[in-house]
C-alpha cells in the first residue's frame, strides 16, 4: 500500500521559504533481517531515491540507505516562485515508483 | 461572645471551602492527556515520540487512517456492499465507538470488542470474509474508526449485563501468571514511571489503541499488546479475540475512563 502524505501551506507569498512535510507507508526492509523459521535473509527492499520536482525544476533530492526507519517521514523548505503543482515520486529497490502531486498556490 | 462564635464559623467555612476546592482541583484535573489520577502513556513518552503523535502528518498512524477509509468506502462481498452504504460516508454516529467498546452483545450474551463487531457485520451485512484479527485491513479500518473519536473521553459502560465481565477482567488484571509470577498490576498500578529494563513503565492504558509502536514500525491492536506483556512474564498469552482478552479490554477501558482517545497513538 505505498501511499504518501504530503502536506504544504494553503498558500504562499512569492519569495518566501515555506514548509513541505512528506511521509510514505514503506516497510523499508533492510535486506539484514533473517527469517526465523527459514533461517534465510530477507531481501534488502528499501526507497533509494526521492526526487521533488517544482516549477520546472528538481528542488529537492535525497539517496537513501538502509538504516531510514519504515513508513519514512521527510520534511524540507523550498522557496515559492510561482503557482503550479509540485511533484514528488519516490523510487525502491524493486524500482516501484510511487507519485504524488500537490498544487502550490503563491500570492503576490 | 457572640462575635468570637461567629468568627469560628467563618473561619470553619472558609477552610471547608478551601479543602472542598483543593479536593477537585487535585482529583478532578483533567487535561489533554490526563483525567484526574489517570495518565496517558504520553505523558510518560519521550519528548521526540510526542512530536511525532502531535503533527498529524508527521504521525505514520495516518497512512492506516487513510487506508482505513478507502476501506470504509469500498464495496466488498455478495451482497454489494460496504461499509459506507449503512452508514454514510459522513460517518455521524460512529464518531464515539472508541468511547464506548467493548460493548455487551445480547445475541452473543458476551461483551463484544469493535474487531469482533466488525466482522460480524461484514459476514450478516455484507456478505463477506471476515478479516484477521491483526490483518492489514483489519488494523486499517480500526485505527479509521477509532481516529473519528479522537478527542472524545472513555466511557464506557459497566453496568447491567457487563458486570460479570467487568469483574472478569479485573481479576485476570490482578491475577499472578507465568514463570515470573506477575500480574498486570505489578507494572502498571505499583509501578508506573519506574523503569523496566530500558522502558518507562506507564500505567497501561488504552486510549490510543491501535496504537503505533516504534518498535512494531507499525500500528498493532490491543490483544497484541495483551500477548505481548503475557509473553513477557512467560505466560502463555491467550488468543486474539478471545473472551479474556475482550473482558480484560473492557476492564482497561474502565480504568482508563475520562482519558482522551488519542487514536493513532505513537508509543515507543
Amino acid at each position: 500500500m505505498a501511499k504518501a502524505r504530503v502536506k504544504v501551506p494553503k498558500s504562499v507569498k512569492k519569495g518566501q521559504a515555506f514548509l513541505v512535510k512528506t511521509l510514505i507507508s514503506h516497510k523499508m526492509e533492510t535486506g539484514l533481517r533473517k527469517n526465523k523459521k527459514t533461517g534465510k535473509k530477507i531481501p534488502r527492499k528499501i526507497i533509494n531515491k526521492f526526487v521533488c520536482t517544482y516549477d520546472g525544476k528538481e528542488v529537492f533530492s535525497s539517496d537513501w540507505h538502509p538504516a531510514v526507519s519504515a513508513n519514512p517521514y521527510l520534511a524540507f523548505y523550498v522557496k515559492a516562485t510561482k503557482s503550479g503543482p509540485m511533484n514528488f515520486k519516490w523510487t525502491d529497490d524493486d524500482g516501484k515508483v510511487t507519485k504524488k502531486s500537490v498544487k502550490i498556490s503563491v500570492s503576490g | 461572645m457572640r462575635k468570637s462564635y461567629q468568627g469560628i464559623w467563618t473561619l470553619a467555612a472558609l477552610a471547608v471551602a478551601f479543602s472542598a476546592f483543593a479536593g477537585t482541583a487535585f482529583a478532578g484535573e483533567v487535561t489533554k492527556y490526563q483525567a484526574g489520577e489517570r495518565r496517558s502513556g504520553y505523558t510518560y513518552a519521550k519528548k521526540e515520540t510526542q512530536m511525532i503523535q502531535d503533527d498529524d502528518l508527521a504521525n505514520p498512524g495516518y497512512l492506516w487512517v487513510d487506508e482505513g477509509e478507502a476501506l470504509w468506502n469500498k464495496v466488498d462481498g455478495k451482497a454489494g456492499n460496504s461499509c459506507a452504504s449503512c452508514h454514510g460516508g459522513k460517518v455521524v454516529r460512529l464518531n464515539d465507538v472508541a468511547t464506548r467498546y467493548p460493548v455487551y452483545n445480547a445475541k452473543l450474551g458476551k461483551m463484544q470488542s469493535l474487531e469482533q463487531r466488525i466482522n460480524q457485520e461484514r459476514q450478516e451485512k455484507m456478505g463477506a470474509k471476515p478479516y484477521k484479527w491483526e490483518s492489514k485491513q483489519m488494523l486499517s479500518l480500526t485505527t479509521y474508526i477509532r481516529n473519528l473519536s479522537k478527542g472524545k473521553p472513555v466511557n464506557v459502560s459497566i453496568d447491567g449485563p457487563a458486570i460479570p465481565f467487568f469483574e472478569k477482567g479485573k481479576k485476570f488484571y490482578f491475577q499472578r501468571r507465568g514463570q515470573l509470577d506477575m500480574a498486570c498490576a505489578h507494572c502498571h498500578v505499583d509501578n508506573p514511571g519506574g523503569i523496566i529494563r530500558a522502558n518507562t513503565l506507564t500505567q497501561g492504558q488504552s486510549n490510543g489503541f491501535p496504537v503505533y509502536r516504534l518498535k512494531w514500525q507499525k500500528p498493532g491492536s490491543i490483544h497484541r499488546r495483551f500477548r505481548g506483556c503475557n509473553k513477557q512474564v512467560r505466560a502463555k498469552p491467550y488468543g486474539y479475540g478471545s473472551d479474556e482478552y475482550v473482558n480484560l479490554e473492557l476492564y482497561l477501558a474502565w480504568r482508563g475512563r475520562g482519558l482522551q482517545v488519542e487514536t493513532p497513538a505513537i508509543r515507543n
